[in-house]
This record gives C-alpha cells, structure tokens and sequence, in this order.
C-alpha cells in the first residue's frame, strides 16, 4: 500500500505574502507544459506544489479502509466510486489505497459486491495483519437476509 | 468571415444600440444572457448581428441573471471576450457572481442600464444597482450619454483585458433617459474599432490542456486576506491603465475622457457632484445660474466610480466653498453614498467645505432645472454665511413635507 514518506499536510505549507500569491487565486496542476496526462500513472506526472495531490489529508481520516486481497474480484466498484481518487488500480489489477488522500468516507467499502466484502473499515491505528486475521468468513443465505 | 457595417460618420442611436454596436465592433466571442428592461435591447442587438453574420460569436440563453454572469465566468475562464447586459433585480440576481468574475480576475464587460430596485416595482432608472456593485471589484465607468456609452464600452475591454489590470469592467448608463432616447453618435469605422480595442489575449486559459489550471479556489482564514489583498492592489494600480487607454482614444477620436469629469471648475465657488445623465442637466445650469445670478456655479463627475478617484475628487475642490453631492439611490439608513465617499475625501485635504447630500430622482423621477437651480441657490448661501443653512441630507423633488435630517 502506498504511504507517502513525507506527507505534506493541507495548512502546513509556506506561508507567502500577498505579494507572492498568485493573481486570481489560479492554481496550476503541474509544473511546466504536460503532454497527454491522462495517459500517464500518477506517481509519473509532474506534479505542481499547488496540485492537490501534494498535500495530504491523512490526518481528516479517523477510520480506514482495508482490503483483503484474496477475496478482491478486482471488479472496480470501489475504484469508480471512491469521491478522493484513494483506490490505486492498475491494469484492473486493485493494488492499494491512497492513505494521503483517503478520508475514511467508507463508500469503497459500502459498494464492494463480494462476500464477504474485501474492503471493510478499521481503527486507523489497526495493524493490517491484525485487520487480516479478524476477517470475517462467508455469510450464508439465512444470515444475509 | 464576418460582415462589416457600413457606418455613416453621424448615427442616429439610442444608449442601448450604442453599447450593442461597441459589441459587435469588439467582435465579443460569448454573450450570455438573460435579458432585463431597460438593457434588453444590448444583447438582443447583438444576438441580431450574430444572427445576420456581423460578428463571430457564441449567444448563450440562460435560465436567470445569476447563471448569465456564471457562463460569461466560464466562457472567459476558457479564453473567450465575453460581455453581457442587465439591470436592477436581474443585477442583483447577479450579484453573488460578480464577486467570482473579479475574485478570478476574468476581464468580463457588463453594461449596466441603471434601474431602480423593488419593492415598489419599478423599472425606471435610478442608481440602486450601480451603487450595489460598488464594493464588487469590478471597475465602474459611468457614461452620462449615449455617444459615452459607445466609447465606454469599446474602451472597457481595453481597459480590462491589459494584462496589469486583468478585471472586470461595468459600462453604466441611466436606464430610458439614455438607454432609449436617440441621440446623434459618431462612432469608429468596424475597422478602427476592432483595431483600437486589439485581439483578445488570454492568460491561463482552462482549455489550454498542456497546463491545466484551477480557477475559484478555496481559501480560509489562512489565504483568503492575502488574495483579496491582491486585488484591491490590481483595481487601485488600474488607475493609469485607465488614463493610458482614456489618452489612446482621446488620440483617435479627439474625444477626452477623465477619471473625474469637471465643467467651469477653474473658479467655481459652488458645485455639484453627480453622476449619470444628472451631470448634462446639472452643467445646463451651472452655466445659467453664473449667466442669470452671478453663482460662479460648477460640476463635477466622477467617470470613474471604481477605482474610486478619491485623490482627484479631494484636489477638485481645494478651492470650492460649498458642495452637493447628489445620491440617486434609496439610502436605507445612512447618508448617500457619494456623500460618503466624496466628504471622505474632501475631509483629509486643507480645504473645508460646506456639504450637502441630495437624495433625488428614485424610480426614475425627474430631476428638474427648477430643482438644480435651488440646489446651487442653497449651495450659494452656504458659502456666503460658511454655514450649512438646511439640513444635511434633503429629498427633492419629493411630494409632501420636506424630508430632511441631520444639522
């Protein structure tokens, strides 16, 4: 799971002077001219100080998703869903979730399809493993209803 | 490619006419619009000359004001010269959007047909939704005329697209006494038009897709004063864009523009100060009050209302004993807010006049000679006896008893 070494958190930043700010309050994406950004991963793209995806908002979250690997049917609900962009897939492969970004909405878990889910919310001092080993097992016909 | 008009040297055109036609000439890429009386015919004149193959463009309809300033947001967001017309209920409508265009420094052009705000209903002019803009950050010009409302308009895209200024801009007009009265208007060839306004250049335009860009932005406590900060410097620093673009036009077509309009200040003893058609009425009879009564009677207006010319109002009246600032809004509660403005800054210079506040000519209600010669008749006693000899702040025009407070 990726876990930003640095997180900048949102509020934390330099504070510049009204003669430093940008005019109209414009904030860029990226550093310089990009060239078909959407094709590229995120980790790739270049990145401005003033892009959201620099700052971190870790510290909103007082719950965290989980996922269960073994179970995961890959189907992308929760990548489609998820309103902060925190599920990472790649090649429709799921590969982890985005813990500067994530606010511990709960709605990746909400829309997960399987059975048990493969996503579910813990404490977020919860050590994975401990999340891991408590899973929940199956549920059978008469207890979904 | 787009038609040119054939236009004679002298036009028969009303105030309304007069701003579409500044439109077309500017060759404005998005109108959107919710059409208002008195400013209808602005933008229903230029939807015409799109219509007829005079201009290349875009004309968005749109379901209330609020949503007209929003698409003009967005079309001058994504590059675009962007204009649109309104007034009184539909210029509040658009008020929480005004702040956005100016907080984006999106250099928009609104012309304003000045009208009364309800309740009563009202659709006549007064300067309620001029006066409402006034702490919006948007530049204010005000033409007094139908020929300034066509010069205005051309030289408020000059105005507020100059990279340094990047703002705002509202052309005003009285609503009817301009905006529908025909008035001789010699207006600039397409040509010469088009060449003096120059091409639209956009700054980090949202459809350029190499450098992607957020416009309207969050800030809290901890940006917000230092962006607004900025933007009251950009508005105040406007000032010599606006004398560099007035000197441009004066160049082309000889006809001279100030951020404070004077007439027979040079030795005036009294004055007036006004703004909107009131400034021609007001001239009429400052030169037959110093004809017919010997008041050395003058007027002074500010064309610029935002950026507030405070400096220039203050050094105008060094040497004037008696003033009447003249409000043609409701002013629910207070002093007018001319009044305000202008005793503001007379009030850090040596000089200390004597300065009345004239509420006048609500929901469209005449202002007469007979009234104005009152006024300089008052004003001319007040700098005799060095004393204010009515009440400061008077209604006229006003059936009943008079209406009046504060010694």
């Amino acid at each position: 799971m990726r876990q930003s070494e640095n997180p900048k958190f949102l509020g934390t930043e330099e504070r510049l002077g009204w003669d430093e700010v940008s005019q109209a309050t414009l904030l860029h994406s990226f550093n310089g001219e990009v060239e078909n950004a959407s094709f590229l991963k995120q980790e790739e793209r270049d990145y401005a100080v003033t892009n959201s995806y620099t700052a971190s908002v870790a510290d909103w979250r007082i719950i965290k998703p989980i996922y269960n690997r073994d179970i995961c049917i890959d189907c992308q609900f929760c990548w489609v869903f998820c309103p902060d962009t925190s599920i990472i897939s790649r090649d429709k492969i799921m590969i982890g979730i985005d813990f500067d970004h994530c606010k511990g909405c709960g709605i990746c878990v909400e829309v997960c399809p399987t059975n048990p889910k493969s996503l579910l919310m813990f404490d977020e001092r919860k050590e994975i493993e401990e999340a891991l080993e408590e899973w929940p097992a199956k549920k059978t016909d008469s207890e979904e209803e | 490619m787009v038609e040119k008009m054939d236009l004679q040297e002298v036009e028969v055109w009303d105030g309304n006419f007069a701003a579409a036609q500044a439109l077309r000439q500017a060759q404005v890429d998005v109108v959107a619009a919710y059409p208002i009386t008195p400013s209808t015919p602005i933008v229903e004149g230029y939807a015409k000359f799109l219509a007829d193959g005079y201009v290349e463009g875009e004309f968005v309809m749109v379901e209330s004001e609020h949503a007209a300033m929003s698409g003009c947001i967005g079309a001058a967001a994504s590059g675009g010269r962007v204009a649109t017309a309104t007034s009184s209920q539909g210029f509040a409508l658009m008020a929480e959007v005004l702040y956005q265009a100016s907080g984006m420094r999106l250099p928009i052009v609104l012309t304003v047909v000045n009208r009364a705000l309800a309740s009563p209903l009202n659709v006549r002019g007064d300067h309620s939704d001029m006066y409402l803009g006034r702490d919006s950050g948007w530049i204010q010009m005000d033409a007094f005329n139908a020929q300034e409302a066509y010069d205005l308009t051309l030289m408020a895209f000059k105005i507020g697209e100059n990279h340094s200024v990047r703002l705002p801009v509202m052309v005003h007009q009285d609503g009817f006494i301009t905006s529908h009265t025909a008035q001789n208007i010699n207006p600039m060839t397409d040509d010469d038009a088009y060449a003096f306004v120059g091409k639209f250049e956009p700054v980090s335009e949202m459809l350029d897709f190499s450098q992607p860009v957020t416009y309207g932005a969050q800030t809290e406590e901890d940006w917000h004063y230092e962006h607004k900060a900025k933007q009251h410097k950009a508005i105040l620093d406007s000032r010599p864009f606006v004398d560099k673009v007035f000197e441009e036009f004066k160049k082309k077509t000889g006809r001279e523009y100030k951020r404070v309009e004077t007439y027979m200040m040079e030795d005036a003893e009294v004055a007036v100060i006004a703004l909107g058609t009131t400034v021609e009425t007001a001239r009429l009879v400052a030169k037959i009050m110093r004809e017919e009564e010997g008041i050395k009677a003058g007027v002074v207006a500010p064309r610029v209302f935002r950026p507030f010319p405070f400096d220039n109002v203050r050094d105008t009246f060094k040497n004037v004993k008696a003033i009447g600032c003249m409000d043609r809004s409701s002013p629910g509660g207070a002093l007018g807010a001319l009044f305000n403005e202008v005793s503001a800054a007379i009030y850090t210079g040596d000089n200390k006049p004597i300065i009345t506040n004239y509420i006048y000519g609500l929901g469209g209600r005449d202002l007469t000679v007979e009234s104005l010669k009152e006024i300089y008749r008052e004003l001319a006693l007040n700098a005799k006896s060095g004393k204010q000899n009515g009440k400061i702040q008077q209604f006229i025009g006003l059936r009943g008893p008079k209406l009046e407070y504060f010694e």
